[in-house]
């Protein structure tokens, strides 16, 4: 059985085989295509305006009441440092569980719109490539062609702890 | 499947150290000479578990040195061994040495071997010992009159034969225990030959047993018969010819009588709240909390209802018209309430008796006044007050530091209290009460009282006073809490180090609560403690900046004011004060600490909020205030970390998040952090 879905999925890039693929929910950030593991989405949500946490790097747009539980929010596109925009109708919070130091958090990142589910093997999933002083890779936990796109996974765990997000000191 | 073992550790060290509570309360509330057996009973119990679980866990050296207690104990409630001072001092530190030894297999470090070694020592040496020299250490160390003998009165059922129990034998057993005068009682017996049955038993016995052997000696040859007898045990007064003997030798013994009986009024004490205490099992300070099964039941009722009030809401909803307004109107009311009540009920999950934190005072008494050589009676009053869990937890070492000052500095020592016309031994009273949302702790000793004129020198010899100032009394006795002060003459290993006092004040804000002191010369002192039932809920202050809603805790508001332009002042260009009647206090602008646009930088058109923290106090400048409300307070560190200067954030009414001020946090970061080069601005440009 096992052999069979392997051979399947070789075969037939890109379809559901749920014994090797994961599968990431992918979202759109300035026309590229990013993907995050799909275990790890707990809701997506339409913006909202949110409270700002004074002192805190510009990304972080704030905090918001998620049925009682205050979530803190982060804008991708600021986080990536490309070029900030107006939320259109599709800007859309995606709420992640994020494994960090001191015990599950979740927190909300706003991006451009949802793009897609996909299902991503071990094979076709493609280290990242140095790129260079300019990008740090150590969030991008690798790339993979569907379709003939290019899907940058990332490593949410990675993009926050290498922040100043849960460090205890803004200096 | 295998099972892992390790998490039921976490089970078992919670278990045990409740355990321990038991047995430390258990061995308080121990008479000495008068061995209550179902206490006993209840010590032994207690340690029996550690040992049973210690050693299911593979914790070999707490089962081992649990087993020597547990020995002990076992002789105790046997009646073989007579509870002495000694053995309950022994017990007391085996009792500390196991709690050690919980702590170090909890966290995985070695204990101090040294230690339980020697504990252990001492309680083999006691075992050893014991027996041989029971009866005589037993004269020396009872502090009650001693048990001279006991009348039993041993009244079979009717169907004793059928249960296969002989009196005879039974009254045998009795008499070996010790001279004894057996007395039989015939009034049951029928009068008419006709109602009487050879297999009912119509006798009755009284004896007295003139031997000072142990209750637990005397019922345990009743033991069988328990149910099919009526036994009543009483002790013999020792005014009998033949228990003078034994009376004399323990009145000499003991050498100062007042003394001793001062001890008693103490026990008796420990005896009557020991029992009140063992009604709960108590619970330490884990992460899981027990919760009373009524409030549970309280709480489905409540839900129960809010589940109807919702349906007829919803059921008026799907056919609504206007005359039913009226009927809308009474079942917003109602879910209203429900809330309200489901409110309250849900926030008393987390409330928990003050005797949480009580109940580690009859020991540090006992062991504190012992080394202090001061007579201390301890009342407690009031332990069933609930507070808050985090309170309760946070309140201990404040409470342990005002009652050792109150034993080392406020209670004389007996010859003193003696010359003064007071009873020898002092009274430190705990005593907690429920005012309004607020819980009053007050610890009272009768005492000296505080010295007015000694802290006075003190103040002025520190420089916290000036020559020419004049204080009020309060005031006075409020210096107590200034950091490095002390009146005591003497620096023990007690207190009077002077680092104390300002720290216990310190806590006591941090929880949003105050302390205050009450005195009277030769009288004593009265500490009196208020704190907020719950740390979950705040009273806040609601104030704008900009388009920014942010809240200020109500209790750290001293007043709020519309800025006169004349009164501000500048020093060297930057930092700006206020003149406040004779202060001058610093103004924070909070739109430039936090970077938001605020409505006018013009003092003038805004609202300066003075507000004071760990002694300080500023001026918050601000758009404008808004509201008082309860606030529930949320962490930010859940979900993200600590930010300088918010102690949490709150959901208002309308769902919105608002940042709660943390006034503490906010002045230590307006002093390193104010840049008046105006960052939101070069912010602003950029974005």
């Amino acid at each position: 059985m096992q052999a069979e879905t392997a051979s399947h999925s070789a075969t037939v890039p890109g379809a559901a085989s749920a014994a090797e693929a994961d599968q990431f929910l992918t979202f759109m950030l300035d026309g590229e295509e990013y993907g995050v593991d799909i275990l790890r989405v707990q809701e997506i949500k339409g913006w909202e305006s949110a409270t700002e946490i004074p002192n805190t790097p510009p990304y972080i747009r704030g905090v918001i009441n998620l049925r009682g539980t205050i979530v803190p929010v982060i804008d991708l596109r600021r986080r990536f440092a490309m070029e900030a925009i107006e939320y259109t109708n599709t800007t859309v919070i995606i709420v992640l569980r994020i494994r960090a130091a001191d015990g599950e958090k979740t927190m909300g990142f706003i991006v451009d719109a949802v793009s897609d589910v996909y299902n991503v093997t071990s094979e076709q999933m493609k280290p990242a490539p140095e790129f260079g002083g300019q990008v740090r890779t150590d969030y991008v936990k690798g790339l993979a062609t569907v379709d003939g796109k290019m899907v940058i996974l990332l490593d949410i765990d990675q993009l926050v702890s290498s922040d100043v997000v849960f460090s205890d000191t803004t200096h | 499947m295998s099972i892992e073992i390790s998490q039921f550790h976490q089970v078992f060290f919670e278990e045990s150290s409740e355990g321990l509570e038991i047995m430390e309360s258990g061995l308080l509330a121990l008479g000495v000479g008068e061995p209550d057996l179902e206490a006993i009973n209840t010590i032994f119990r207690a340690a029996h578990s550690i040992k049973g679980g210690s050693g299911t866990f593979g914790f070999t050296a707490i089962s081992e040195f649990t087993h020597v207690m547990e020995t002990l104990l076992d002789e105790m409630r046997a009646g073989k061994r007579l509870v002495t001072r000694e053995a309950v001092d022994v017990l007391l530190e085996g009792v500390d040495r196991l709690r050690g030894l919980l702590g170090a297999a909890r966290d995985g470090v070695p204990a101090d071997a040294d230690d339980v070694a020697a504990t252990s020592r001492r309680l083999e040496a006691l075992l050893d010992g014991g027996n041989t020299g029971g009866a005589a250490a037993a004269v020396a160390d009872v502090t009650l009159p001693a048990v001279t003998g006991w009348r039993v009165r041993f009244v079979p059922a009717a169907h004793l034969f059928q249960t296969g129990n002989d009196p005879a034998r039974l009254l045998r057993e009795l008499m070996a225990l010790g001279p004894s005068r057996i007395e039989c009682d015939l009034a049951r017996l029928p009068t008419h030959l006709d109602a009487y049955d050879p297999e009912s038993c119509y006798l009755a016995w009284t004896v007295d047993l003139d031997n000072d052997v142990p209750e637990a000696a005397v019922r345990e040859v009743f033991e069988w018969v328990d149910n099919d007898a009526d036994i009543r045990i009483v002790p013999l007064a020792g005014d009998g010819p033949a228990n003078e003997a034994a009376a004399t030798p323990a009145l000499t013994a003991v050498p100062a009588p007042d003394e001793r009986r001062s001890g008693d009024d103490r026990r008796q004490h420990e005896d009557r709240r020991a029992g009140d205490r063992r009604q709960m099992a108590a619970a330490p300070a884990t992460a899981s909390i027990r919760v009373d099964i009524d409030k549970v039941d309280a709480l489905i009722n409540m839900v129960g209802e809010l589940v109807i009030t919702q349906s007829m809401l919803s059921q008026l909803a799907a056919d609504f018209d206007v005359a039913l307004i009226e009927k809308l109107r009474a079942g917003v009311a109602q879910l209203e309430r429900n809330t309200r009540e489901l409110q309250e009920s849900v926030m008393s999950i987390r409330m928990m008796p003050i005797s949480f934190s009580f109940n580690r005072f009859p020991r540090l008494v006992r062991d504190l006044s012992a080394k202090l050589g001061k007579q201390v009676n301890l009342k407690m009053t009031g332990e069933n007050t609930e507070l808050d869990k985090t309170v309760l937890e946070k309140i201990g070492d404040p409470l342990v530091h005002l009652v050792r000052n109150a034993l080392d500095h406020g209670i004389e020592p007996p010859d003193v209290r003696r010359e003064c016309g007071k009873h020898s031994a002092g009274t430190l009273t705990l005593n907690a009460y429920h005012e309004g949302s607020n819980i009053v702790i007050e610890i009272i000793d009768d005492g000296a009282g505080l010295n007015r004129d000694r802290i006075l020198a003190k103040a002025r010899e520190r420089g916290i006073v000036g020559d020419q100032d004049v204080l009020s009394d309060e005031q006075i006795f409020d210096l107590v809490f200034a950091p490095g002060f002390s009146t005591a003459t003497v620096v023990s290993d007690v207190s009077g180090r002077g680092v104390g006092m300002d720290v216990v004040r310190r806590n006591i804000k941090d929880l949003g609560g105050v302390v205050e002191v009450e005195s009277k010369t030769g009288e004593g002192s009265v500490f009196r403690i208020r704190l907020p039932l719950t740390l979950a809920i705040l009273d806040g202050q609601l104030v704008r900046v900009g388009s920014e809603v942010y809240i200020v805790s109500l209790v750290s508001i001293i007043e709020s004011l519309q800025v006169k332009p004349d009164a501000v002042s500048s020093v060297a260009g930057q930092t700006e004060l206020y003149r406040l009647r004779d202060e001058y206090l610093p103004i924070v602008r909070l739109y430039d600490l936090f970077d938001v646009a605020p409505d006018s930088q013009n003092l003038g058109d805004g609202l300066l909020v003075i507000v004071e923290a760990e002694g300080r106090k500023v001026g918050l400048f601000v758009d404008d205030l808004l509201g008082q409300q309860q606030v529930v307070i949320k962490s930010l560190q859940t979900n993200f970390r600590r930010v300088d200067g918010i102690s949490g954030a709150t959901i208002l009414g309308d769902g919105k998040v608002a940042m709660i001020l943390d006034t503490a946090g906010l002045i230590h970061l307006s002093r390193t952090q104010y840049q008046p080069a105006r960052r939101w601005c070069a912010e602003r440009q950029v974005a």
